[in-house]
């Protein structure tokens, strides 16, 4: 491999990971809390909507990154009032919220562009001006995509709000012991919905990244990039740094599929890695992947 | 997921309440589009129950509903979230088709060696997060969802040089292998493509009754899921009887690609569940998870999905996809509300 498609083919990792890290450093956050976040499918698939249509009627690439964010973040919200608020089934509404997703985005698509299938054309979000970082081939271009400065930094960002701040130490306690945070005066839903929301946040954020480079909102255009975003986190051990790491191993498997077709080697196959992979490491065989010990458990205080 | 507690009354009044609220949160919508929640409701139930032909439809689009939600209620039976239904069945759906196209074997043999082969390839597809689950404490939720996308994996690179060039669907299976259509039997159902593999879904539902609440073993896999650590004390042995769960909920699932491969197209096509394993969680969820409740909620389901498309004219048809995800989002939300009040009665 010559230096230059190896710049290229860090592009496309890259360029493919961006999406995967944010939504997975988001679920990471949401479930260090305790509450299963699935719906990222669902989170990502409204923000990239809201994207182009903020982008469609505001005529503003910022404006509609900051819908997408809003999106996501309300979708998480409707996810947070029924598990937390109501403490209802997490997975169950999580696969509910994604299939309300499908079902909404197509319905709003066909309502308002007329089409069951893709959006008009909006525009993207401008470059940011690097200088002479910019003529880097194949990296330079995407440096200068706003969005993966952002996921570049927030994955640091994030590994230190959860391992060094009180407000991390506090949501892990609540994933853990929602009991003991409760006997120290923490707000246990108050955190748990946080999580949920700043999940929703980031994964709104990887869906306008799709949209954005797209330059369309297509219909199920997250292709089930949500359930690869748990996978990571799962194999990254529900560590955002692990989270991006594994991101960043996908995203190099999918860069690797797509070069690879038509080559004769069994491409499709290679599709199938990452949730192979997540399934060993599930079962211990890539160390131990321990989830938050009060995953998945609703918080009743009358009955801890 | 948690099994119902409580009087039954509030076992059939939690789904109703649930399904009534999502209509009338779907109603929003409708208006929002300008059109009436009631004339395009009129419309839905008219096309879905109103002619034989639609009736014919409706039970078309509710077989492989039934299927999913029997094999997600058993194994919510034993304890188990079966999210893998989707991947069983399609897995199912290929392995029948491949039967039915090539397997060399007398004509009569031809069809019962098909359906078999759906609901060994769905049980041994399940089986695999079951001893997953038995063998390394693995949690089968992300393991069946896993195995979903994998199953698309695999069919999509052996279908690779089996399907019909520039086409995503295997050739079509012998005429030996077709399941007949109902309206044979039924002439009121005239031209729908209804076969009698919801026969056999409804012949499974008793079946599962039976083999839940009338035989020993469904009675441990029942104790297992209502407490693991009596049923341990009891004697059932686990591991063993969760991979059993998995492996019958998979066959179930894999039956259910049937309806699509040998009762109505005759070939498997890439994407020919279409969601129906996922909407075997709503399915089950609404039905509680007795295959009596099963049965009536998919008919339910098969009753939106083929309204969806009539219903086309007035409102986007994805409306039904709406109304089926929030049924499911008020119906747990429900449930959790429903199931508190009946822990503070008895405490």
């Amino acid at each position: 491999m010559s230096p230059l498609s190896a710049l290229l083919f860090a592009a496309a990792t890259l360029r493919i990971t961006v999406p995967y890290a944010l939504a997975a450093v988001g679920a990471s956050i949401g479930e260090r809390g305790g509450v299963v976040c699935l719906g990222v499918e669902g989170f990502m698939l409204h923000g990239a909507l809201a994207y182009v249509l903020g982008a469609w009627f505001l005529h503003d690439p910022w404006l509609a990154l900051l819908c997408a964010v809003l999106a996501g973040v309300a979708t998480a919200g409707l996810h947070a009032l029924v598990t937390v608020g109501f403490r209802a089934d997490q997975i169950t509404s999580g696969i509910g919220i994604n299939l309300l997703a499908a079902g909404l985005t197509r319905f709003v698509l066909v309502t308002v562009f007329h089409s069951s299938s893709n959006s008009p054309r909006v525009a993207g979000l401008p470059d940011l001006p690097l200088g002479p970082l910019a003529a880097i081939p194949g990296l330079g271009p995407l440096l200068a995509t706003p969005l993966v400065l952002i996921a570049l930094l927030i994955v640091p960002l994030v590994t230190w709000l959860v391992f060094r701040t009180p407000f991390g130490l506090r949501l892990r306690a609540t994933g853990e012991r929602p009991e003991a945070s409760a006997a120290l005066g923490l707000s246990v839903p108050r955190l748990r919905v946080t999580g949920v929301l700043v999940c929703g946040a980031l994964s709104g954020l990887a869906g306008a990244w799709l949209a954005s480079e797209q330059h369309s909102f297509t219909d199920g255009m997250t292709g089930g990039r949500g359930y690869i975003a748990i996978a990571a986190m799962i194999v990254g051990k529900w560590h955002p740094a692990g989270a991006a790491a594994a991101c960043l191993l996908f995203g190099a498997t999918e860069a690797a599929q797509i070069g690879l077709q038509g080559s004769g080697f069994p491409s499709a196959l290679l599709q199938a890695l990452p949730y192979a992979v997540t399934m060993l490491a599930l079962a211990g065989f890539i160390g131990r992947a321990t989830p938050p010990r009060a995953l998945g458990t609703p918080y009743d205080p009358e009955e801890a | 997921m948690r099994l119902p507690a409580g009087g039954r009354v509030s076992v059939a009044l939690a789904p109703a309440a649930a399904v009534l609220l999502s209509l009338v949160a779907g109603g929003v919508l409708i208006a929002a589009v300008g059109q009436s929640p009631l004339e395009v409701y009129g419309l839905l139930a008219r096309q879905a129950f109103g002619t034989g032909y639609g009736i014919g439809q409706t039970l078309f689009k509710g077989t492989p509903l039934l299927f999913a939600g029997l094999s997600v209620a058993l194994a919510f039976r034993a304890g188990l979230f079966n999210v893998g239904a989707e991947g069983q069945m399609y897995m199912g759906g290929f392995a029948a088709a491949l039967v039915g196209a090539y397997a060399p074997v007398p004509a009569p043999l031809l069809l019962p060696l098909a359906i078999l082969a759906a609901a060994l390839a769905g049980g041994a597809w399940a089986a695999i997060p079951g001893v997953l689950k038995a063998r390394f404490g693995a949690h089968e939720v992300i393991n069946t969802i896993m195995l979903n996308f994998i199953a698309y994996a695999l069919v999509a690179w052996w279908g690779h040089g089996l399907f019909v060039p520039a086409t995503v669907r295997t050739r079509a299976v012998a005429d030996a292998a077709w399941i007949p259509r109902l309206d044979g039997a039924l002439p009121w159902l005239r031209g729908s493509p209804a076969n009698f593999s919801l026969v056999l879904g409804l012949g499974l539902a008793l079946a599962l009754g039976v083999f839940l609440f009338r035989t020993r073993m469904g009675y441990e896999l029942r104790v297992l899921g209502l407490n693991p650590g009596a049923a341990e004390y009891a004697g059932v042995r686990i591991g063993p009887a969760q991979v059993l769960a998995f492996a019958l909920a998979g066959a179930l699932a894999g039956l259910g690609g049937t309806s699509f491969v040998l009762g109505y197209k005759h070939w498997f096509e890439q994407d020919f569940t279409a969601g129906a394993g996922f909407m075997g969680i709503a399915v089950a969820l609404i039905g509680r998870n007795h295959p009596l409740g099963v049965c009536a909620a998919a008919l339910f389901f098969g009753a939106l999905a083929y309204g969806g498309l009539v219903v086309n004219q007035l409102v986007p048809s994805d409306l039904v996809n709406v109304l089926r995800s929030l049924v499911i989002l008020f119906a747990i939300s429900a449930y959790a509300l429903f199931e508190r009040r009946a822990r503070r009665v008895q405490a």
